[in-house]
């Protein structure tokens, strides 16, 4: 019961992470990737890394100066650039070419303005989509449990515990400067996903807990119910997490390089969709239907 | 009881079985994985479709004559299942945009890549210059090519020509000279056709039939190469190709009917290349460059191999801790995960499914579904135990108990899923195939094959002695 006790406590506190991640991101702003602002990415390795300030002279006299040029893998270097033509890419990948080093493309990624805007509607429609859906589903699937609290107050709690899960590790994210790619993007799809099924585990437990109080008649307060429901599942909550965590953890530390961004930003999600399936979903719910006893 | 033995040892057996034809045909590479371009590497390339000029009802046949042209110009250069598509993509309120998406499996070298698709072939006919023109034209050729040289020039076996060398550009271009611009070009090209000569005496003496080129010319094409043939008789023509010239066969007699041959000492595999160049034509719509996406070889390789690493280590941790803390049901779940992963694996080859890296991930969450199904229902078995319940009783109600979250919880994420596949890029489709795949496929093997597994162990009345349900209980509770 402690975690309904404190509910306000808690809700205050995810309100404020909140608050907090979309203060950063306002101030900040989010730091997306060529593949949404448009852009090109060159990627290359030397069969010895040559040093960065030969780079960017020889960037500078073919016409390239400022370029961001990264140190990439072990002997590799990465150039972001604004889109560019054919012509200007080859002239970048022979200025990239310095000395006698032997070069190779890893990875060229030139992305025109149009496509990264459709990529950028694209993600906002899917979460859109995925939002609704989830609040028919939910409302659906809590329809005979309609007292105390309405079928779609479950929905819409289960969203803002879904916004709440994706809101926070952007906010994050954005403060230790994480450049948003598609993979990011797929990242805070699949915690949609995820989040979803965390919270309604513990609906499910509550909609269960309700029914069998109904059968035998027991008059309990609606917040013991959900604080009932919130211990019972609490070592599965836990548990599912810790498994997924420790294969996040595996794929961040030996996965491709690729990725690591991908399961920085899942873990990242787990942790708070945990948190918020145990700490903010159940609470909210007792907050929105009140202290009433059914 | 033994019929559930039976049921259970049938999916070992399909686990087993999938798992070796997955590894088989992995091992044996008669039916691998397909890897996406961002593992495998290769090139992804957008082109946008200038569509301004064509009617609306229009447009999509255009679109699919483009796609034909496209196709067939990157199959004559024998790339492996190339892949080429056009798309409408919406603009929002700049309206729409055609595309076509050319992906190129293994062409990592974006300068090739783009080189194929653009490439057309220009096929032109050329007649004589006047003969004063010609002699002085070759006049200065052959004083180009003279070249003094001495003894000096030589050094190491090597011959060294001093001064600027031979100006070959310059002979290139004076040899351009000698000819004359016509109006037939290949645009009149009916269609090319790969033929052979007779087999006959050759150089050396040996028997070998010699690839040609038969071009067929449609009317007005005809016409004018009647014309020419008969303007030109006892001279030559010259067929020239993307501006250099394949050969300059002499005209003996006027020649109707459109029928041309050009034969330039091709190799089988250049005549064949050329043949399939001349026959795809013109592009139909112009197109131009906005997308390009290229991934080196090795980079897509390393990404294979640290995903595959990553992937082991993650189960081998995931199912130490399930054993660890649940026991005997957490050991089936680890028996149930194996099988949940060989289906996955088969059916990535069965359907089969084009993995990316974002693939991969959505299988990886599957992974953490699955398990999470079997933990509901191990902490549903733990509270019936706890209830009083026989141990029989438990693992049956357990099942029922759970079955309800399971089936929310997952239809939910399928929903997310679905709405993830239909709105999506090809990227996050991708992610969503694979996890919605796995949401479904795990429901079976974390519920059916788990439940006969463990009613298959479990003794059916009697009660149980302290082993046993050591064995059933988890964690720290007694």
């Amino acid at each position: 019961m402690f975690i309904i006790k404190y509910r306000k406590f808690f809700i205050g506190f995810s309100a404020l992470l909140v608050l907090a991640s979309i203060i950063v991101v306002s101030v900040r702003g989010l730091d997306y990737g060529i593949e949404f602002t448009g852009g090109s990415v060159l990627e290359v390795s030397y069969d010895e890394r040559p040093d960065i300030d030969l780079v960017h002279t020889s960037l500078a006299e073919a016409g390239f100066p400022d370029m961001l040029v990264q140190p990439f893998g072990d002997n590799g270097y990465v150039v972001k650039t604004q889109s560019l033509s054919e012509e200007q890419r080859q002239q970048l990948v022979s200025a990239m070419s310095v000395g006698d080093r032997e070069l190779s493309i890893e990875r060229f990624n030139s992305i025109g303005p149009s496509v990264g805007r459709e990529l950028r509607t694209k993600s906002l429609y899917a979460l859109i989509a995925v939002s609704l859906g989830i609040i028919f589903f939910v409302a659906y699937a809590f329809r005979h449990v309609a007292k105390p609290v309405s079928s779609w107050r479950y929905g819409i709690v289960a969203v803002i515990a879904l916004l709440h899960d994706i809101i926070i590790p952007v906010g994050i994210l954005t403060l230790i400067g994480t450049e948003i790619d598609t993979l990011y993007v797929v990242g805070l799809l699949s915690i949609l996903g995820l989040s979803v099924n965390d919270t309604i585990v513990v609906f499910d437990r509550i909609r269960e807990n309700l029914s069998t109080n109904q059968e035998k008649k027991i008059a309990e307060a609606f917040p013991t119910t959900v604080g009932m429901a919130i211990n019972q599942t609490m070592t599965r909550s836990i548990f599912t997490s810790l498994t997924l965590i420790v294969v996040l953890v595996a794929l961040y530390v030996a996965g491709p390089v690729a990725t690591q961004t991908l399961s920085l930003v899942l873990l990242l999600g787990m942790i708070v969709g945990t948190y918020s399936s145990i700490f903010l979903a159940s609470p909210l719910l007792t907050l929105l239907g009140g202290n009433k006893t059914k | 009881m033994w019929k559930t033995r039976i049921v259970a040892l049938l999916f070992v057996a399909l686990g087993v079985l999938l798992g070796w034809y997955v590894f088989h045909s992995e091992k044996t590479e008669s039916n691998p994985f397909h890897l996406g371009l961002d593992l495998s590497g290769g090139s992804y390339l957008v082109y946008k479709a200038d569509v301004s000029a064509i009617s609306e009802g229009e447009v999509r046949d255009s679109m699919d004559a483009l796609r034909d042209v496209i196709e067939r110009r990157i199959n004559a250069f024998g790339v492996a299942e190339p892949n080429v598509n056009t798309e409408t993509h919406s603009l929002g309120i700049d309206g729409t945009e055609e595309r076509l998406i050319v992906e190129l499996p293994g062409v990592t070298d974006l300068d090739e890549a783009v080189r194929m698709i653009g490439q057309t072939p220009l096929l032109e006919f050329k007649v004589e210059a006047p003969s004063a023109d010609r002699e002085a034209i070759q006049a200065q050729i052959d004083d180009l090519l003279s070249v003094q040289v001495s003894k000096a020039d030589i050094q190491d076996g090597t011959l060294t020509i001093g001064g600027d060398g031979i100006d070959f550009a310059k002979i290139q271009e004076l040899q351009n000279e000698l000819y004359l611009n016509t109006d037939l070009t290949g645009k009149y090209l009916d269609k090319a056709q790969l033929q052979f000569t007779q087999a006959g005496i050759k150089n050396g003496g040996g028997l070998q039939a010699e690839p040609i080129i038969a071009l067929s010319f449609d009317r007005e094409g005809s016409e004018l190469f009647e014309s020419l043939t008969r303007e030109n008789v006892g001279k030559t023509i010259a067929i020239y190709l993307d501006g250099s010239i394949i050969s300059a066969p002499v005209v003996n007699d006027v020649i109707s009917g459109g029928q041309a041959v050009i034969s330039g000492n091709f190799t089988i595999d250049e005549a064949k290349t050329l043949v399939g160049r001349l026959n795809s034509g013109a592009l139909p719509i112009p197109i131009e460059l906005i997308s390009t996406n290229t991934v080196g070889p090795t980079l897509g390789q390393d990404a294979v191999n640290a995903g595959v690493y990553a992937g082991i280590v993650g189960l081998i941790l995931v199912s130490v801790i399930l054993i660890l803390w649940y026991r005997l049901p957490g050991l089936i779940a680890v028996v149930a995960l194996g099988i949940y992963t060989a289906i996955m694996l088969w059916m990535f080859k069965f359907i089969p499914v084009t993995l990316t890296s974002a693939g991969i991930t959505g299988f990886i969450i599957s992974i953490g579904i699955a398990v999470d199904a079997n933990i509901l229902i191990f902490e549903r078995m733990k509270e019936e135990l706890k209830a009083g319940n026989t141990l029989y009783n438990a693992v049956k109600v357990g099942f029922t108990r759970a079955w309800a979250s399971i089936r929310d919880a997952n239809i939910s994420s399928i929903i997310s899923a679905i709405f993830l596949f239909w709105f999506g890029t090809a990227l996050i489709k991708g992610f969503a195939l694979v996890f919605g795949l796995g949401i479904i496929v795990s429901m079976f093997t974390a519920i059916t094959v788990t439940r006969f597994f463990l009613l298959s162990l479990t003794k059916r009345e009697g009660t149980s002695g302290a082993i046993t349900r050591f064995l059933y209980q988890n964690g720290f509770n007694k």
